[in-house]
């Protein structure tokens, strides 16, 4: 493509045949590639960027990615370039801050580029890829002993409107390491279609942090354009896999707010007129998340690791509804902030039930965490979803209804709550502690009741027999 | 323009429009652009051509030529298919990573089969045998585990007028030659079908035998059969995947075909890491030896993923075609049909239900009817074969009445419905007992009666029984609390509870319980049946139940699933035995008691 694309350098037409929300159709045209990269003028010499969504002969559908608000049929030229769209990258990205389309925007100076790369990636061969092991602490219990993360895994919080969604990301981002290991490691981060408050916490929150140099972003705020939306993350998921693949970076990329992106989506599908499938989203919503999504993991024989955390809000806190739905069925498991925690003043309030991790088995036991992990874990779920069930119980037919056992687990969920889940916001527990506290708390039930651990690890762990007093 | 070329008048994603193109068939394979991607003719108008093109046409551009191949999409079918792992139009995954590192990128095409490696071939006929398609010219031992048979291909007959001797050959040598009425046939050990076309058999043959796969809940009360088609629908996360894994490594199968159809990454590199050092439980050998996998993950191009499951579907027959039983598992036909639906919209079809095109049900139930047990071809009759389909399906929002659960519900005999709310009360797996079912159950009791046990189906019926019954108490508990129920109705309650977790619920991820013969399995239903039928008389004649649930005997039972199988008849003696003698001293006690206090 690209011999053509200075065969064909000076492509410019004025031949607009119309405008429709973020499209163009233009007519009388030449060798135009589909995908290929559009320069627009307006009529008052600005520049703005688009894409080719249909080639014909003579004809081009154009999305434009910074709208098409000004733009008008006389005298708007369209300048076909040849080229995909690239990000030029280096190193010097680390610490510096680009718009949605990839502009510099912190009155730094020019980069030099010592390489470019399509922002549209390509797939990993699955064949290369080397399945996803290493344990990261984040320092939060509810995430380190339920709902394990590891390197190279795609981790969604769903989230709702008002909820610390944003609050999480940060603490994760400035607490999550992998124990025992110092390595290069960098955030990218991306702001989709989110609020200049929001974007301003997270550049503070890198800042006082000191982690500043480690990070890149790239803001696409609520009021730039929407279309560009579309570019954002995949400006992000170049850099973070230029990071990790050429320079052995170990990459955590966070997405914030996913919601935005595919109402981008389905704002250019909605005028192409296509089919909608669910709820106006268009039919190829999960093929198009995908190819985001999937821009994560390992590879064989390379150092470097994408772990991505997108954000997401779910219209009406619903988990049907396709945004959450179709990202969960992509994603390796979903965290859930939740709102009724929240109401609580549990912090962090993310529901472990809900909650998976499904890469949590690879990175957890002996010589990853600790070997009675898996089974606490399981025995922690159990105890808190046997109390949660039953305050459903007492609702209904109230508290003296229940046995003595009973009681005792719907207190087990209140303490769960109180002092497993909730934790400071500058609370780093370490996966020991995590763990530990996972025993004291389980330890106020019968052992009798401790089915999901082996009687070896109860001799092991358990507070009774380390000489320490059980919880009452 | 050379002659027979034709040329790109637009595109729009992967799909192509191109004129000059008369005389083109249906289905005939393309190549696109001065890249020559790999295209498929979906539709043909005129002089117009509509293509489908496998690779990522950006870059593309209308008046480009496209060339004719004058075949249609095959696949390669000869030893050294097994283990391998290819895209959604048999491009080893293998050869592209070593030819173009770790992304793939398109223009790249490298032989499905190796050409330059030597097989051991054995013959199995002599000069002047007269043969027919189907029939076995000679074998050769692909892997440990699978012993490949060089056929006579489907349309061929003749007589050998030439075989060649044991010795080393490649897939091109000629390894025989045919004298048909038609001329001579060289024939390789290489065979080339087109994928949209099912291979042909004599007939297909009921099926008697199940496919066990090791997990309790299917063997027992959903049983699926050699030959038989299973869907397994399920929201995101409640173990669709988990599912097609463990049936991919403790079916028994001879080989396994497993397509990852728009799906992980990762999920592909799971079953590449972890197969290879898990072994088959009859033979002990890897269990990568017998299987073959496709992946097309999301990411990948959607055209590839719609001719995904045909290309894992048409290596499945040819396997049958030698007398195997195959087993495939296709995760997630969804994903397959979304990828129908993209390509009807991009063609401005007239869209049916949730957009999906009209063809939907059709193109399903085609696809489902390449499964069977059949009586395979060659001159000697009675030759038995059979391919089992087990497909994924992913409704959006959980909901089983879109037109993908419900189309392939109308095909499938087996119907696995993955429950959300039980997968989030980690129960695994999440097969739901009240709204599965299998329709082969009565075919299959012979076969369980005879070779596991004349118990079998009362057992069973028990069971299940017991598992309604506590729906039906439970929904009582709800509206009036515990304290409504009697003791009897709470013995039933404790059964069913022993049978959910102590016998449904089995751990992928347990060294043992990941897979439990089903002898095993039957000696477990049998020991809790048992506790509940004693439970029942020993309640009756007055021991309050908290005097039952506190026998430490539950606890042996509550273990049953993680001992060894090859053990476990004398374990499960031993805990029968131990029933006996508890219970008997519960109602010797109780007895004491009631004359104690009794005048005498
Ligand atoms: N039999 C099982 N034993 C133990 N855990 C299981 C089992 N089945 C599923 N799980 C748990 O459920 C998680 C999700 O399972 P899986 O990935 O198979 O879901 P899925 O239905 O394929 O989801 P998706 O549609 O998103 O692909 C697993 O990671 C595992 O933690
Ligand atoms: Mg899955």
């Amino acid at each position: 493509m690209s011999s053509r694309g200075e065969f064909h350098a000076a492509r410019v037409y004025a031949t607009i045949r119309g405008i429709s929300g973020p499209l163009l159709f233009v007519e009388n045209v030449q060798n135009v590639s589909y995908g290929e990269l559009v320069t627009i003028t307006t009529p008052t010499g600005e520049k703005r960027r688009g894409q080719v969504l249909e080639a014909s002969l003579d004809k081009a559908v154009i999305q434009v990615f910074e709208g098409t608000r000004g733009l008008d049929i006389t005298s708007t030229t369209v300048q076909f370039t040849g080229e995909t769209i690239k990000l030029p990258v280096s190193q010097d990205m680390l610490g510096r801050i680009f718009d949605g389309s990839g502009q510099p925007i912190d009155g730094g100076p020019p980069l030099i580029p010592e390489d470019e790369f399509d922002i549209h990636g390509a797939p990993i061969n699955p064949y290369s890829r080397a399945y996803p092991s290493e344990f990261i602490q984040t320092g939060l219990s509810v995430i380190d002993g339920m709902n394990t993360l590891v390197r190279g895994q795609k981790l969604p919080l769903f989230s709702g409107s008002g909820l610390p969604h944003n609050q999480i990301a940060a603490q994760i981002i400035r607490q999550a390491k992998v124990p025992g290991k110092e390595e290069d490691f960098a955030i990218v981060f991306a702001a989709i279609g989110i609020t200049a408050d929001e974007a301003r916490f997270f550049r503070t929150e890198f800042e006082k942090h000191g982690a500043l140099d480690h990070v890149i972003m790239f803001i696409n705020l609520a009021d730039d354009p929407a279309i560009e939306r579309l570019l954002t993350p995949r400006l992000a998921l170049t850099a973070a896999e230029y990071l990790a693949f050429s320079l052995d970076y170990h990459v955590l990329v966070v997405l914030t707010d996913m919601t935005n992106y595919a109402e981008a989506l389905r704002e250019i599908s909605a005028a192409r007129e296509e089919v909608p499938g669910r709820r106006g989203y268009p039919g190829y919503l999960y093929t198009d998340l995908a190819t985001i999504y999937e821009r994560a993991g390992r590879i064989h024989g390379k150092k470097g690791s994408i772990t991505q955390m997108p954000i997401l809000t779910m219209p009406h806190d619903d988990i049907t509804h396709p945004i959450p739905d179709l990202t969960g069925y992509i994603t390796e498991g979903q965290l859930i902030v939740d709102r009724a925690l929240h109401r609580k003043g549990i912090y962090p309030p993310i529901d472990p039930l809900p909650s998976l991790s499904r890469l949590m088995n690879e990175g957890i036991g002996a010589g990853k965490t600790r070997e009675d992990h898996r089974q606490i874990a399981d025995q922690l779920y159990y105890a808190y979803a046997e109390g949660k069930s039953l305050r459903d119980l007492v609702a209904v037919v109230g508290e003296e209804a229940l046995t003595a056992r009973d009681r005792l687990y719907l207190q087990f969920a209140d303490r769960y709550e109180r002092e497993f889940i909730n934790q400071g916001p500058y609370e780093d527990r370490d996966i020991e502690k995590t763990l530990d506290l996972g025993w004291s708390l389980v330890s106020m039930l019968p052992e009798a009741e401790l089915k999901r651990v082996d009687p070896q690890f109860i001799k092991k762990y358990h507070p009774k027999y380390r000489g320490q007093k059980p919880a009452e | 323009m050379g002659e027979g070329l034709g040329r790109i008048i637009r595109v729009a994603g992967p799909v192509v429009v191109a004129d000059n193109m008369r005389g083109i068939k249906m289905y005939e394979l393309v190549r696109v652009g001065d890249e020559r991607l790999l295209g498929e003719v979906i539709r043909v108008e005129g002089d117009k051509a509509t293509i489908q093109v496998y690779e990522e046409t950006v870059g593309l551009t209308p008046g480009e030529t496209v060339e004719r191949t004058g075949r249609p999409l095959s696949v390669e079918l000869g030893p050294g298919l097994i283990g391998q792992i290819y895209d959604g139009v048999q491009r080893p995954l293998t050869s592209i990573q070593d030819l173009i590192g770790p992304f793939v990128k398109r223009g790249v095409w490298a032989p499905p089969l190796d050409r330059k490696k030597k097989w051991h071939f054995v013959p199995k006929v002599k000069k002047g045998d007269v043969v027919t398609g189907g029939d076995v010219l000679g074998e050769v031992k692909e892997t440990p585990l699978v012993i490949h048979r060089i056929m006579v291909p489907p349309n061929l007959s003749g007589e050998v007028s030439e075989i060649v001797s044991e010795g080393d050959y490649t897939i091109e040598e000629t390894v025989a030659r045919l004298k048909t009425s038609t001329g001579e046939a060289e024939i390789t050990m290489v065979q080339v079908w087109p994928v949209r076309q099912p291979r042909p058999h004599k007939g297909k043959v009921p099926p008697d035998t199940p496919l066990l796969t090791g997990q309790r809940i299917i063997d027992t009360f959903f049983p699926i059969a050699k030959g038989g088609v299973a869907a397994i629908p399920g929201g995101f996360g409640t173990g669709k995947t988990v599912m097609q894994h463990q049936l991919a490594q403790w079916a028994d199968a001879d080989i396994i075909i497993y397509v990852g159809c728009g799906e992980r990454g990762n999920e592909m590199a799971e079953v590449l890491e972890r197969f290879p050092q898990l072994k088959d439980p009859r033979s002990g050998q890897p269990l990568m030896t017998r299987t073959i996998l496709v992946a097309n993950t999301s990411n990948m191009p959607i055209a590839a993923r719609e001719a995904s499951i045909y290309t894992g579907i048409t290596m499945a027959e040819y396997f049958r075609d030698m007398g195997y039983d195959v087993a495939l598992m296709a995760d997630s036909t969804s994903r397959w049909a979304e990828a129908l639906r993209e390509i009807s919209g991009r063609l401005e079809e007239m869209p049916g239900e949730e957009g999906y095109p009209a063809y939907l049900a059709s193109r399903l139930a085609e696809f489902y009817e390449r499964a069977g047990r059949v009586e395979i071809l060659g001159s000697q009759p009675g030759r038995l074969g059979s391919v089992s389909v087990v497909g994924a399906v992913s409704p959006p929002g959980a909901d089983f009445s879109e037109p993908v659960t419900q189309n392939t519900l109308r095909v499938v005999k087996v119907f696995w419905a993955l429950d959300t709310a039980l997968a989030q009360r980690r129960h695994f797996p999440s097969i739901n007992w009240l709204t599965s079912y299998s329709l082969y159950i009565d075919t299959l009791d012979p076969w369980y009666l005879k070779n596991i046990d004349v118990e079998w189906p009362s057992l069973r019926v028990e069971a299940m029984t017991l598992l309604q019954r506590e729906a039906e108490l439970q929904e009582i508990v709800r509206l009036v609390g515990p304290d409504a129920l009697s003791e009897s109705q709470r013995v039933i309650l404790e059964a069913a509870r022993m049978i959910r977790e102590d016998y449904l619920m089995q751990s992928a991820f347990h060294p043992i319980d990941t897979y439990c013969d089903v002898r095993k399995a039957f000696l477990m239903l049998k020991i809790i049946i048992e506790f509940y039928r004693r439970m029942n008389q020993t309640v009756e004649r007055g021991v309050p139940l908290a005097k039952i649930l506190e026998l430490p005997l539950r606890e042996d039972i509550a273990r049953m699933k993680i001992q060894p199988s090859e053990t476990f008849e004398e374990v499960a003696k031993q805990i029968l035995q131990k029933i006996d003698e508890e219970f008997k001293r519960l109602e010797a006690e109780a007895q004491e008691l009631v004359e104690a206090v009794s005048p005498t």
